[in-house]
């Protein structure tokens, strides 16, 4: 293996450039190039799921039915939810992944390159026929992203679009797992040791395993939903002898994991952007790399706390309380090391790092909202309501999108060679901060008031929060727009960026030109410990 | 002095913004103190964790606010160079875990105290269906549906023209509510007939799934008359957000007079707290 690595080494084509015209981009193989189709196709679902999320906020602008049918509605957050999570987040995290890892390890390319292609190529068939079923007589699934039985099997024939197209996705996600996996462990460049590859190759090290241990649980429920919907198996129906609950136990049991491969990358990427900016080492890197691998393991044995109401037995709802608000105890490790990182730093503020800090905060507000949530009693109430509603998009919104725009501002003029506009940065960043904001934390308090959640209108009580978090809505999506924009222009030209681009940045990734040549690292790097993101390597 | 100032001035921001979230709370959109034991110890374990996380939040991100205004490379701030602390890192792991077992131990008290049902004195079955609520009273062997009233009905249809704010309790009035007396320690048995709904009703502190196939137990002792509202909370299928929950709490004497009348003694209607008459229709009663 390694022979014929260093045989292609001095291979001539070894230091060709990409193919032309749209066939580059059917047959790349080329990690840089994979990248970049992971990352738009997040962008764009990103606004797809977007524009869904813009028809929920306008049908919820005031009380009345004054645009869609329930049932549309229904289907709008159904969508919603599984555009966002399987189309804009999870892919733009393995597009970060695929750009960045080898990268940052010294690796020529992915370890599996034909494997990449077909994982990328395989999502846009899944999400076409996911967003077709939109399309069909019996309309789109509408029972909620977790598909609980027996509501989701009241779905029409479209139900067996959604479960294939979520087979596809998951088959997508454990190549890219086995793919990064194999990269990491493989590919590293001599000298480049476990504990001294960058954060983010760490989180996305585990979130591997992690994606590798519950898709196979996700397609297995989602294939017994399927049997049950359509050759009259009972796995999920009392009546003839199954049980709705156990659908429940086995989707968290992915769903709980899925919630951290989420925000894993994005604890990654955070932890590459403040030593940057603050010009000094990362803090307790040893402690982030434990930390990060209880969390993934605690992800494991907390799954029900999403099920405090279906009626467990006090010793379940115990077991699973404490489990939940242990995670608190390495989720905080990582908050107090980001900010111990900026202490006595030498920051500055470009829009990287403002996403970065915004993120430390809000992140650890949405933490917070789900240490409240891990109190079963008091979880009684704020069940299914806004409450949760506004816990988890501080968690993904400001947590895992705004780590994936983080990531994206700080490694664009890697990718272009291309300087970003700065100011129209800050004015994303500022409009993004303020507007996701009007738009989420009023939520809290709709439903402490006792507000449900995916209630297409509700009792007038309601309706104030309801507008002003609307507006926040509106204002948010428009602001990602600037973000396709700025993205776009600077693909398209701009200040030339330097190789070190920004003046702090430590790490492989940095040595080499901007844009990134086509192929990189052919011949393996020297790991020079001073160049490494945190610095001091005896921890 | 400089530093100092700055550092008044982070004070000053943190401290308007605990102001405004207190403020907001204030103001009444928070969590119901409810009429039940066990609502206000839930309210009770809600505003304590609230405020660990709000006082935690002060601290971590005045931190960092104090970092971000001194340490920046505009004042010529040098970068220190340290890495680690082993001091400060068992530091903040210890102290959240002890944090936590404190929160813990009333958590867990409370939260026996709602799983332990005995002692009820009556027994209520509440069966959801698509989309309305059905009550068997068993000891009674009185038995109703309850479903969204028809003004909120009618204004609740796409473009119906009717300003939901001239409904009173848009979406969260019933044609037949739920009627249980105070003081009472009720046994609620909750299934469900198709889907998965969840019983709620916010002043008495919590909600529990309704399960076709599955019956779960909760359980409620009112302490105050009144009429309390609420709602479905698990999606159940396109009209999830229009089956609403009303219960009215009656003083035992009244509670029986009203039995009396579902028992056929008086169906043709009954006072219900406002002394308003509530008419029968779709109320089927039984005799024992």
């Amino acid at each position: 293996m390694s022979n014929t690595a260093v045989a292609n080494d001095h291979h001539d084509d070894a230091h060709h450039g990409p193919a032309k015209g749209l066939m580059r981009w059917v047959f790349t193989t080329n990690h840089k190039d994979i990248g970049t189709l992971y990352l738009v196709f997040a962008l764009f679902m990103f606004i797809v799921g977007g524009a869904m999320a813009m028809i929920i906020r306008a049908e919820l602008f005031q009380p009345g039915m004054q645009l869609v049918d329930p049932e549309f509605f229904n289907q709008m957050t159904t969508m919603h939810a599984l555009v966002m999570i399987f189309g804009a987040v999870m892919p733009a995290f393995v597009g970060l992944a695929n750009w960045m890892v080898p990268m940052m390890i010294g690796a020529p390319d992915m370890a599996l390159p034909r494997m990449n292609n077909w994982s990328f190529w395989i999502l846009p068939f899944a999400f076409t026929m996911l967003l077709s079923t939109l399309f069909m007589p019996s309309g789109g699934p509408a029972g909620g992203w977790t598909l609980y039985p027996p509501l989701s099997l009241q779905t029409g024939n479209s139900f067996a679009f959604v479960i294939f197209a979520i087979h596809m996705m998951g088959i997508s996600s454990i190549m890219g797992a086995i793919n990064i996996i194999a990269t990491i462990l493989n590919m590293r460049a001599p000298g480049m040791t476990l504990l001294r590859m960058p954060l983010f190759v760490w989180t996305w090290l585990i979130t591997a395993f992690l994606l590798i241990a519950v898709m196979p649980v996700l397609a297995g429920a989602v294939t017994m939903l399927l049997t049950d919907r359509f050759f009259d198996t009972s796995f999920f129906n009392a009546a003839g002898g199954g049980d709705p609950v156990m659908f429940q136990h086995i989707f968290w049991f992915f769903g709980h994991p899925e919630v951290y491969i989420m925000i894993l990358p994005a604890f990654g990427v955070i932890s590459e952007i403040i030593p940057t900016f603050a010009r000094k080492p990362l803090f307790g890197y040893s402690a982030m790399v434990y930390a990060t691998a209880s969390i993934a393991f605690l992800s494991f044995i907390v799954w029900a706390h999403h099920m405090f109401t279906v009626g467990m037995p006090l010793g379940g709802e115990l077991f699973f309380m404490y489990a939940t608000m242990i995670i608190a105890v390495p989720t905080g490790v990582k908050v107090f090391n980001w900010v111990s990182t900026m202490w006595r730093g030498s920051m500055t503020f470009e829009t990287p790092m403002l996403f970065a800090l915004a993120f430390v905060i809000l992140f650890t507000i949405g933490g917070f909202s789900g240490l409240m949530l891990a109190i079963v009693p008091a979880d009684f109430q704020y069940h299914d309501t806004y409450f949760v509603v506004a816990h988890f998009h501080y968690v993904l919104v400001t947590g895992a999108i705004f780590g994936i725009i983080a990531g994206a501002y700080y490694w664009l003029p890697k990718w272009t060679g291309n300087m970003y506009p700065e100011r129209l940065g800050k004015i994303h960043f500022w409009w993004s901060t303020i507007s996701v904001n009007v738009l989420f934390f009023p939520q809290h308090y709709l439903g402490l008031a006792g507000m449900p959640r995916r209630i297409p209108d509700y009792a007038v009580q309601f309706a104030d929060y309801n507008m002003i978090s609307s507006i926040g809505g509106f204002a948010f999506g428009l602001a990602q727009l600037l973000f396709v924009y700025i993205v776009w222009k600077t693909s398209r030209g701009g200040k030339k960026a330097t190789a070190q681009v920004w003046e702090g940045a430590k790490g492989l990734e940095w040595t080499i030109a901007s844009p990134a040549p086509y192929h990189t690292f052919e011949d393996p790097p020297v790991i020079d410990d001073s160049k490494l993101a945190h610095g001091d390597i005896t921890h | 002095m400089k530093n100092q100032n700055i550092v008044v001035v982070v004070l000053a921001v943190l401290a308007g913004m605990l102001l405004t979230v207190w403020g907001m709370f204030a103001v009444g959109d928070n969590m119901p103190r409810g009429v039940t034991e066990f609502s206000r110890e839930a309210y009770d374990l809600h505003m304590i964790i609230l405020w660990i996380c709000v006082v935690i939040g002060v601290l971590v991100f005045g931190a960092m606010f104090v970092s971000i205004i001194l340490h920046r490379k505009s004042r010529g701030a040098e970068a220190a160079q340290f890495s680690h602390s082993t001091k400060a890192e068992i530091t903040w792991t210890v102290i959240p875990i002890l944090i936590l077992v404190i929160m813990a131990i009333p958590a867990t008290r409370v939260l026996i105290l709602m799983e332990t049902t005995a002692g009820y004195q009556m027994d209520i079955k509440i069966t959801g269906y698509q989309w309305k609520w059905q009550y068997d009273y068993l000891d009674e062997g009185i038995s109703f549906i309850s479903s969204l009233d028809s003004a909120s009905d009618a204004a609740r249809q796409l473009d119906s023209g009717i300003d939901p704010t001239s409904v009173d309790n848009y979406l969260l009035e019933v044609d037949n509510p739920l009627v249980i007396p105070t003081d009472t320690k009720i046994r609620f048995l909750i299934t469900a007939g198709d889907v998965i709904h969840s019983w709620w009703v916010p002043e008495l502190g919590w909600k529990r799934d309704a399960i076709p196939g599955l019956i779960n137990e909760a359980w409620t002792e009112v302490s105050e008359p009144g009429i309390y509202r609420g709602q479905c909370a698990e999606l159940c299928g396109r009209d999830h957000g229009f089956m609403p929950v009303v219960v009215i709490a009656k003083p035992r004497a009244e509670y029986e007079q009203w039995v009396a009348q579902q028992k056929g003694l008086d169906i043709t209607g009954y006072a219900d707290t406002d002394g308003e008459v509530i008419p029968a229709t779709g109320i089927t009663s039984t005799v024992n």
